[in-house]
């Protein structure tokens, strides 16, 4: 599996690490909602398909990335820098 | 449908082997069943297998995608063992023991449970302080468990490397006698044909599409063989949880699906005669009845629903078990495959009620749910006949991330690529 980091471009999966389900929202840190932090600590969507995850280019430029990846297929969509990390809104 | 014995096996020798009869049948669906259990592998037929056999409930089908284990019961490398740390994980996997030391009998089909023993091996003098904690936990609960000196390793595994110039050199080992393989494939035809005998249906080649509903309760599935009704609909799709959970309308689930892949190689000469486990990366390895050594290591590491993986990891794997048999270095790997693992977020299995009316759940079984196969149908079927867990499975609920129960027995934290 490759996968093009922006900096670097295209390189092999063993550089990057893998950090997750990238549609996780991720409530402010003073935020007591606790359904909100349930469900980001917890609750993945794990989809057959297309899927929208965080990978880190830690063998390389350390850049967090934004990976659209078939989870069938194995195929990677689109890379993007994470900029902005998991959304910071919180979801109540 | 003939009891297997001695005497039925000289008898149709003796008569060409033209009499034997298929082991289960192949029934159409009918309209509406008492229970349907959706996954026909090992832990959907136990369940219809103990539903019949504990709890009277015949009327039942269960319906599988593709053919009869070819899912994760025949993809697994067939260890079986309860040498956990914490004491909901030890009581489930214990009864599971037991019920595995009798389950050829209760079958009457030989799933060739072979008590060979299960080591890990410890690398460091902090990581034998950790088994020999693990070790008494498990001895408070009643399971049997041993320290094991290099010299008792060297004489049980001569091929392993034991000297200390290895890499990693071997410090101890924790050994549970009674862990086991079994052969996975008997483990799911000898549960289909008990469900069988005993009236259930086992509907092949029947993909759930769909759920029925009555207001908010599920009362039955759509399938490509027609919709079908039932009073309580109960699942056991291991990997496939995420697709079928959205199927019911329920997007987002404490589980993350990654594929695990497993290796065998060339038949050889009976060489380990244990399951053996390395302590400095994730390796475990034992040999087959055939000769094969039957091995796999870690996770790929990103979710996957796609039964192969990698050649990282094939690489990672080929090292580690050379880095513990310098002499299987010229092996030559036979195949390799990968299965689809339902990873929960703290390593511990769910079997519970709900989460919808009509529905019972059971999932979560990451890369350990062989061994758990005949504990898991008895704990499901138990829960679908009285609406309640047994209490071997009352911790394993779907609620406990929230609710802070969690069960880690590695104490990862919610990172299901480790656990």
């Amino acid at each position: 599996m490759l996968i093009t980091c922006p900096y670097c471009g295209p390189r092999d999966v063993i550089e990057f690490t893998y950090q997750g389900d990238g549609n996780r929202e991720r409530p402010q840190p003073a935020s007591q909602n606790l359904d909100a932090w349930n469900a980001y600590v917890y609750d993945r969507l794990n989809p057959a398909g297309d899927h929208n995850e965080i990978w880190q280019h830690s063998g390389g430029c350390r850049a967090h990335l934004r990976v659209v990846r078939n989870t069938l297929t194995h195929e990677v969509l689109s890379t993007a820098f994470a900029r902005g990390g998991h959304k910071t809104e919180s979801r109540s | 449908m003939a009891e297997y014995s001695a005497f039925s096996l000289l008898k149709n020798a003796l008569t060409g082997n033209k009499d034997w009869k298929p082991a289960w049948r192949k029934p159409d669906p009918k309209a509406s069943y008492d229970v349907i259990v959706i996954g026909g592998g090992g832990h959907g037929l136990s369940t219809a297998y103990y539903l019949a056999k504990e709890h009277g409930i015949t009327n039942v089908a269960v319906l599988e995608k593709g053919w009869l284990g070819s899912g994760n019961v025949g993809r697994n490398t067939t260890a079986v063992r309860s040498n956990y740390l914490l004491p909901q994980n030890t009581r489930f996997y214990e009864h599971s023991m037991k019920l595995w030391e009798n389950l050829s009998h209760d079958l009457n089909y030989n799933v060739m449970f072979s008590q060979r023993g299960c080591l890990n091996l410890a690398h460091t003098p902090a990581q034998l302080d950790d088994y020999a904690r693990r070790g008494n936990a498990m001895r408070h609960l009643g399971v049997d468990a041993d320290l094991m000196s290099v010299d008792q390793i060297k004489r049980l595994v001569p091929a392993l490397d034991v000297s200390g110039s290895a890499r990693f050199p071997v410090l101890g080992g924790l050994m549970q006698r009674r862990a086991g393989s079994a052969r996975h494939d008997a483990v799911a035809w000898g549960y289909a044909r008990g469900a069988d005998r005993r009236g259930v249906d086992i509907v092949e080649n029947c993909e759930v599409t769909g759920f029925l509903r009555d207001g908010g309760r599920i009362t039955g599935v759509s399938t490509t063989r027609g919709e079908i009704r039932a009073k309580k609909v109960a699942l056991a799709v291991a990997g496939s949880t995420g697709r079928v959970m959205q199927l019911a309308g329920i997007s987002h689930m404490p589980i993350e699906s990654h594929v695990l892949q497993a290796f065998v190689s060339e038949s050889l000469k009976p060489i380990i005669d244990t399951i053996l486990t390395f302590g400095m990366g994730h390796f475990y390895i034992s040999q087959s009845d055939k000769g094969g050594l039957v091995y796999g290591g870690d996770l790929d590491g990103y979710n996957s629903y796609a039964q192969r993986g990698s050649l990282p990891i094939v690489d990672e794997v080929m090292s580690e078990m050379v880095a513990l048999f310098p002499g299987l270095a010229r092996v030559r790997m036979l195949r390799s495959w990968g299965g689809v693992c339902d990873m929960t977020m703290d390593g511990s299995p769910i079997i519970t009620t709900g989460p919808l009316p009509g529905m019972y759940l059971n999932c979560g079984w990451c890369y350990g749910g062989f061994k758990a196969t005949p504990a898991s149908g008895w704990c499901f079927a138990h829960t679908i006949a009285k609406d309640e867990p047994h209490e071997f499975n009352a911790p394993f609920t779907l609620d406990r991330f929230y609710r802070g129960l969690v069960i880690d027995d590695k104490g990862q934290g919610a990172t299901p690529r480790l656990h």
